[in-house]
């Protein structure tokens, strides 16, 4: 931006070549720019805009993976899809990750923000703990929690015996295994939105609570309307990346439940790997992916057109 | 200006000779397989290989089951994909072979090499008449049994001749208070073999071919039906342990190595893997282990001997070296299989290894096979695999009570309908 600035002062005005100057120079400033923008282009080109291109194309193939399609079906994956009982139930299980991560995951995230925003010792100590579970791998995250929730030797196993109850297995039960994923995905990501949270938090300067402080605000009234009003653009990011991430949510999924029990615990993605991928029936994964990525695209720009529309 | 010429074509030449002699050609082998002390020997035969062949490479890459064939999949789209591939046979042989992506070795194959093979294995490893790989081994479907715990329960061997003679083994187990069965029921196959050695005894051979070739009732007919209805009556007992919907294959199979349950439902391999998945490695002591044939039914259409079972080997992927099908002559030859029968790893099927087998278990399994009028392979592969995991589906949907056997049947045929 500064550049083209520059060339434009350096011009002077009213001389006899600025014509051939000008387009010279515009040539060399396309050039450049084509230059830098090159690498970044090819790349998001090559890697995200041909696979959405590829993904809508084979989705209206029947299509093994194998060779190249060649038995189109028009709409028929979609028709499938949408007639098929598993998606719909990963679509509710889907939905449902959205409303726990917005009802219990943000709310718990800010909860424990407040409390260790400070930088005191102990709010160090405990704002690592709590960021732990993010830090570590989803797959190994997975693995953990199906030992917790194992019946015979886990934790929770141990916890009903304490208690003197029968130990369920929950994750055994295609009624309540998909509670225990929603357990995971919060105790996994609370602390990622836990840091935007401070983060922002240490944004809002200190003279404004302490003028409201003077103006005998009580906690409860300068949580309310100032440091919540002043966390808004943080809370609008989290929200973001809470709903694009249960949109997308598959690797906690996999090594915990698999999707099972009878396919109980499917979200989209697991959805799309499980029946498109392992079974070979390539056309009908990619109008999976299709369908994930319309309502991504969607939820983005209308999420930017009416909630970040201020944002810089 | 020509001598030039001559010094570098000269030197052109050398450097190809020099490069053809140093050229390093490496086989990818990809296995699935569970069993530590099988992938261990694998591993020795292959670097046996290298030794005979310098300028030859073995690359083992070992998976097992589920994520093997999730895996494969993807890998096959790749340039890099394996040169040889572990097989089931069956539907996904046949997709795999009808893409292209299969290297034609019937030229190779027949001959010596072909002599040494049981026929009707080698014929599995084809499609429309080509060869694409070789068999290494058979298997067959089994109801293990741990005879301390039958006794216990004061349950005789012969009970568990006949499906019904079996629920009353379960109900005589529960009552003295031992688990009856163990299955891997999140890998969904374990409970398939239930519902397909019931859909063979019932409906036999032609039941399932009339259903696969569309020649006759379908997958919604009497048969499948029946073995659904008789499946529910053993899942109506509750016979399988606490939790089996969340326990993989070698769990469960680890289970009843520790002695927690007095039956199983698996392949011969079981042997190996109820040993090595067991908390002290040793599983049910032999004296106390024991297999009978999957259940006979009354007023089955089957043959008594007809054996629900599997033949499995390696099949060459397309544009692979040479050196991929000759190590695959080596591997499934007679004189490394036997090896594999000695060890008691694999009933294999190069001939002249059966004798080898010390293991009685595993003598008897191929007794079995070679007695059995008809080997069905397994209904997951035969089908392929979208079909194939709605079968499996289906059997683990009726194990949950989240479907009826009618609607089993209907949901195969839909899925069998569609893949036409």
């Amino acid at each position: 931006m500064s550049g083209t600035g520059a060339i434009n002062i350096a011009i002077p005005v009213g001389s006899p070549t600025r014509r051939s100057d000008k387009r010279r120079l515009a040539l060399g400033r396309n050039l450049a720019a084509g230059g830098f923008l090159a690498p970044a282009t090819i790349l998001f080109t090559v890697f995200v805009v041909l696979p959405v291109v590829e993904a809508a194309w084979y989705s209206f193939y029947r299509w093994n993976g194998y060779g190249i399609p060649t038995d189109w079906v028009g709409w028929r994956n979609y028709l499938t899809l949408f007639n098929n009982s598993v998606f719909a139930s990963a679509a509710w299980n889907t939905a449902l990750v959205v409303a726990v991560s917005l009802l219990v995951q943000l709310p718990l995230g800010l909860a424990l923000a407040l409390m260790v925003a400070r930088n005191s010792r102990s709010s160090m100590i405990f704002r690592t703990i709590f960021f732990l579970p993010y830090v570590l791998g989803e797959v190994a995250a997975g693995l953990i929690w199906r030992f917790v929730f194992d019946g015979n030797v886990g934790l929770m196993a141990a916890a009903a015996r304490k208690i003197g109850i029968e130990a369920p297995f929950i994750l055994a039960d295609p009624d309540l295994a998909i509670y225990a994923v929603l357990t995971v995905v919060v105790w996994k990501y609370f602390g990622f939105h836990m840091m935007i949270y401070i983060a922002g938090l240490q944004d809002i300067p200190r003279e404004m609570r302490e003028a409201a402080e003077i103006d005998g605000a009580s906690r409860w009234q300068s949580l309310r309307y100032v440091i919540l009003p002043m966390l808004w653009p943080a809370i609008r990011i989290s929200i973001f990346f809470s709903v694009v991430g249960a949109l997308q949510l598959f690797d906690v999924v996999m090594p915990l439940t698999g999707g099972g029990p009878s396919n109980a615990t499917h979200t989209f993605v697991t959805f799309q790997y499980t029946f498109g991928i392992t079974r070979m029936n390539i056309g009908f994964g990619s109008a999976m992916g299709v369908v994930i990525f319309l309502i991504c695209v969607t939820f983005t720009l209308l999420y930017r057109r009416f909630v970040m529309r201020d944002a810089g | 200006m020509r001598a030039v010429f001559r010094v570098g074509a000269v030197l052109t030449l050398l450097a190809c000779s020099t490069a053809a002699a140093w050229a390093d050609t490496t086989v990818r082998w990809f296995i699935s397989e569970t069993s530590p002390a099988m992938t261990a020997w694998q591993k020795e035969v292959a670097r046996r290989y290298e030794e005979g062949h310098p300028g030859t490479r073995i690359e083992v890459l070992v998976m097992s089951g589920e994520p093997y064939k999730a895996k494969l999949t993807t890998m096959l789209q790749s340039n890099d994909r394996p040169h040889l591939i572990y097989t089931w046979g069956g539907g996904v042989l046949f997709a795999q072979a009808r893409a292209g992506l299969l290297e034609d070795i019937t030229s190779r194959v027949q001959g010596a090499w072909a002599n040494e093979l049981n026929p009707a294995a080698l014929e599995a490893m084809s499609y429309k008449g080509k060869i694409y790989g070789a068999p290494t081994h058979l298997t067959q479907v089994v109801l293990w049994y741990n005879r301390r715990l039958l006794k216990q329960a004061g349950v005789e061997v012969s009970e568990l001749a006949t499906w019904d003679g079996m629920l009353g083994a379960v109900k005589k187990l529960q009552a003295a208070n031992i688990q009856p069965f163990t299955a891997g029921g999140s890998d969904k196959w374990p409970l398939n073999m239930f519902w397909s050695g019931l859909a063979l005894r019932v409906g036999g051979k032609e039941a399932f071919e009339a259903a696969m070739n569309r020649s006759g009732p379908g997958f919604d007919g009497p048969v499948f039906q029946r073995a659904s209805e008789m499946f529910k009556q053993l899942v109506d007992l509750n016979p399988f342990q606490r939790g089996f919907l969340a326990d993989t294959a070698p769990k469960a199979a680890g289970q009843f190595g520790d002695g927690k349950a007095a039956l199983h439902l698996m392949g011969n391999w079981f042997y190996n893997i109820q040993k090595s998945q067991s908390s002290n490695q040793q599983g049910v002591p032999d004296e106390d282990l024991g297999f009978v044939p999957f259940p006979q039914v009354s007023g089955g259409k089957g043959d008594p001997s007809d054996v629900v079972g599997g033949i499995n080997g390696f099949l060459v992927t397309r544009g692979s070296p040479p050196e991929a099908a000759d190590f695959l002559r080596f591997y499934t030859g007679t004189e490394v299989q036997r090896e594999a029968a000695q060890r008691g790893f694999t009933i294999p099927a190069a001939k002249g290894t059966a004798e080898q087998l010390q293991n009685a278990f595993f003598r008897q399994v191929a007794t079995n096979l070679q007695q059995a009028h008809y080997v069905q392979n397994f209904y997951d592969q035969m089908l392929g695999p979208s079909v194939g995991r709605v079968v499996n589906d289906t059997s683990a949907d009726l194990a949950t009570g989240r479907t009826t056997p009618k609607q089993v049947g209907q949901q195969i045929q839909e899925a069998w309908e569609l893949e036409q």
